[in-house]
């Protein structure tokens, strides 16, 4: 009679133990998805930060170009041509790591042509506005 | 170098790009721009190299050494009026570019931090998909410029039926594949893509007209911009986009403002095909039977140094000529005369917006003599004699007066309204837009028929 009444009690326990643990994994898990939603909303997706300084360089660019004298329209040609070549910075993390293969290549390939633009595009700029300035 | 680090200097980099393009607001302060200019890129390279997963220097190295080599040589022979042409190539070179790096990136993305072979993030495909579909459309695009400018394919539109239909299926084909790309990472539908963008290139630009040049040079300097701001937003990497920006929008301002400059909406320059239509209404060769006075150099140099103040026209025959120092010499022997001597130019003559800015430069006529179409279109009225060298369209009154015309409603420089006016042409052809110039025709108007060059070492010769 002690030893059953004992049983009783202590599959009671059990079960209360067990009742306890799932509140706890609950517990758990209800503090896992709040502490997702704070961070999600505090950490901002990468395209979001991009987003957010391509647009404001679009207008960066807007008031900067609409200054430029249309004397010098050829010079902010080939100075804007000269400086979209930093595209060169894709080129070298492509090219960079010791990984070879196919992504090397590629990045190899796109360093040669950049830097064509680079040297290029300056020279050319430096050129035209060196013409520019001797008349003044 | 941390990422932070690496981050700051970028800005950095991005800082001096926006000086750049400040720097060209007027020609004193160009050449300090351009100097910055150069400063932001060797700053965006250093950081780079410094970067902890670059290891490679000896490839990195022969790159720029055999690319910039090649650029600093065709930079320093190329000849100012073959600059619309280089111009192209260059663009050209920024979109196969992107290309590449847009095709690295899909094949190891763990070097970019944007995931793993078979799971990079659909963003980061999207961004990719996007920049190299601009970058080729800007290759072939670019290309096809290149080749109309330096006279390799025809200046002539090309137009075929049901073109723009083709067209526009293209670029329907080009939003799915970009869709199924997303979806599936597949490489093969990733050239597949880059293809179709490179055939969209060239359909793009093949019907555009030689003389509508200066815009489809903008508008593919403008793409070039945006498929670097393409590549940025797929790396991840904040100074790309910021230039790309930039340069994106510099290019569509001097499209909007090329497009202005001949009362044409940005989209009737794309669709292409001006200037092969069939003679409209009042454009009719019938009337090239009228009497024109034709004139010759000895009686323009006599013309000439008896006025008191004289405004220069220049047009593209001028640089097909290569006319320009014949030109200034012209101009100074007048001015030794007593010649108030002008220059006008017009915002689309030439080949590239402020195309004849430098040539004239080149030839060192003074910055202060070269006037703007709004600073000087009221002096005709007041000046004795207006020289037009291989200019015709952007004079012909009928853009004021006749609203059949196909150039009706474009800004032009008011040379009628000169005492007289001198026009050095090859012959009497009509010009790019297939339209008669009612100007040949008219009492104080003297054709002087011949190269360009020629007719300036002519008229010094009886000056």
């Amino acid at each position: 009679m002690d030893l059953r009444g004992l049983m009783e009690k202590v599959s009671k326990i059990q079960e209360a133990a067990h009742g306890l643990l799932d509140d706890a994994n609950a517990l758990r898990s209800a503090t896992k998805t709040m502490m997702e939603k704070a961070n999600g909303g505090a950490e901002l997706d990468p395209f979001v930060m991009g987003l957010t300084v391509f647009i404001l360089a679009c207008f960066v660019g807007y008031y900067v170009v609409w200054k430029v004298t249309p004397a010098l329209h050829s010079p902010l040609m080939s100075v804007t041509n000269a400086i979209s070549s930093v595209i060169i910075v894709g080129a070298l993390i492509a090219a960079g790591p010791s990984i070879g293969g196919i992504s090397t290549t590629f990045g190899f390939l796109a360093v040669v042509l950049a830097s064509i633009n680079i040297f290029g595009g300056f020279i050319v700029t430096q050129r035209m506005l060196a013409m520019f300035s001797k008349n003044k | 170098m941390s990422a932070n680090i690496s981050s700051f200097l970028y800005l950095i980099s991005a800082v001096c790009f926006i000086m750049a393009l400040r720097g060209l607001s007027s020609a004193a302060t160009s050449r300090l721009g351009n100097l910055y200019g150069i400063i932001g890129m060797a700053v965006a390279i250093l950081t780079t190299l410094l970067m902890p997963q670059i290891s490679h220097y000896g490839i990195i190295l022969l790159g720029i050494l055999c690319g910039g080599g090649i650029g600093a040589i065709i930079a320093r022979k190329i000849h100012m009026t073959a600059l619309p042409q280089l111009v192209a190539g260059f663009h050209s070179l920024v979109g196969l570019a992107a290309v590449f790096v847009a095709g690295a990136a899909l094949n190891s993305p763990d070097a970019y931090g944007i995931g793993t072979v078979g799971a990079i993030k659909a963003s980061s495909l999207i961004e990719m998909g996007l920049g190299t579909a601009i970058g080729a459309i800007t290759f072939t695009g670019s290309l096809i410029a290149f080749g109309k400018l330096q006279g390799l394919i025809s200046g002539k539109p090309l137009v075929f039926a049901g073109q723009h239909l083709f067209n526009a299926t293209l670029g329907a084909a080009l939003v799915f594949l970009l869709f199924i790309f997303m979806l599936t990472e597949s490489h093969f539908i990733f050239w597949v893509l880059t293809c179709v963008a490179l055939a969209l290139g060239l359909l793009l630009i093949l019907p555009i007209g030689g003389a509508d040049m200066p815009v489809v040079i903008s508008m593919l300097n403008s793409y070039s911009g945006w498929a670097a701001a393409g590549i940025g937003f797929t790396l991840g990497n904040h100074l790309l986009i910021i230039t790309g920006a930039l340069v994106g929008a510099s290019g569509a301002i001097l499209s909007y403002i090329m497009c202005k400059g001949m009362n044409r909406s940005i989209f009737n320059v794309i669709l292409g095909g001006f200037g092969t239509d069939q003679p409209a209404e009042g454009t009719a060769n019938a009337e090239t039977d009228r009497p024109v006075k034709v004139s010759n150099a000895e009686d323009a140099a006599y013309i000439l140094s008896n006025a008191q103040s004289v405004i220069i026209v220049p047009g593209y025959g001028m640089a097909v000529a290569q006319a320009q120092h014949a030109l200034r010499e012209m101009s100074d022997h007048l001015k030794k005369k007593g010649v108030k001597i002008k220059y006008a130019i017009h915002p689309v003559a030439g080949r590239m917006p402020g195309h004849m800015n430098v040539l004239l430069a080149e030839a060192n006529v003074p910055y202060d003599e070269v006037h703007e179409l709004e600073e000087i279109n009221n002096d005709f009225s007041t000046a004795d004699v207006a020289f037009v060298i291989g200019a015709n369209d952007i004079t012909n009154p009928a853009a004021k007066t006749n609203p059949a015309s196909p150039i009706y409603g474009m800004p032009i420089l008011d040379v009628e309204r000169a005492k007289t006016v001198l026009f050095v042409k090859r012959s009497l052809a009509t010009g790019y837009a297939g339209v008669d110039n009612d100007l040949f025709y008219r009492d104080n108007t003297f054709m002087v028929l011949g190269d360009a060059k020629k007719v300036c070492e002519d008229v010094v010769k009886g000056l």
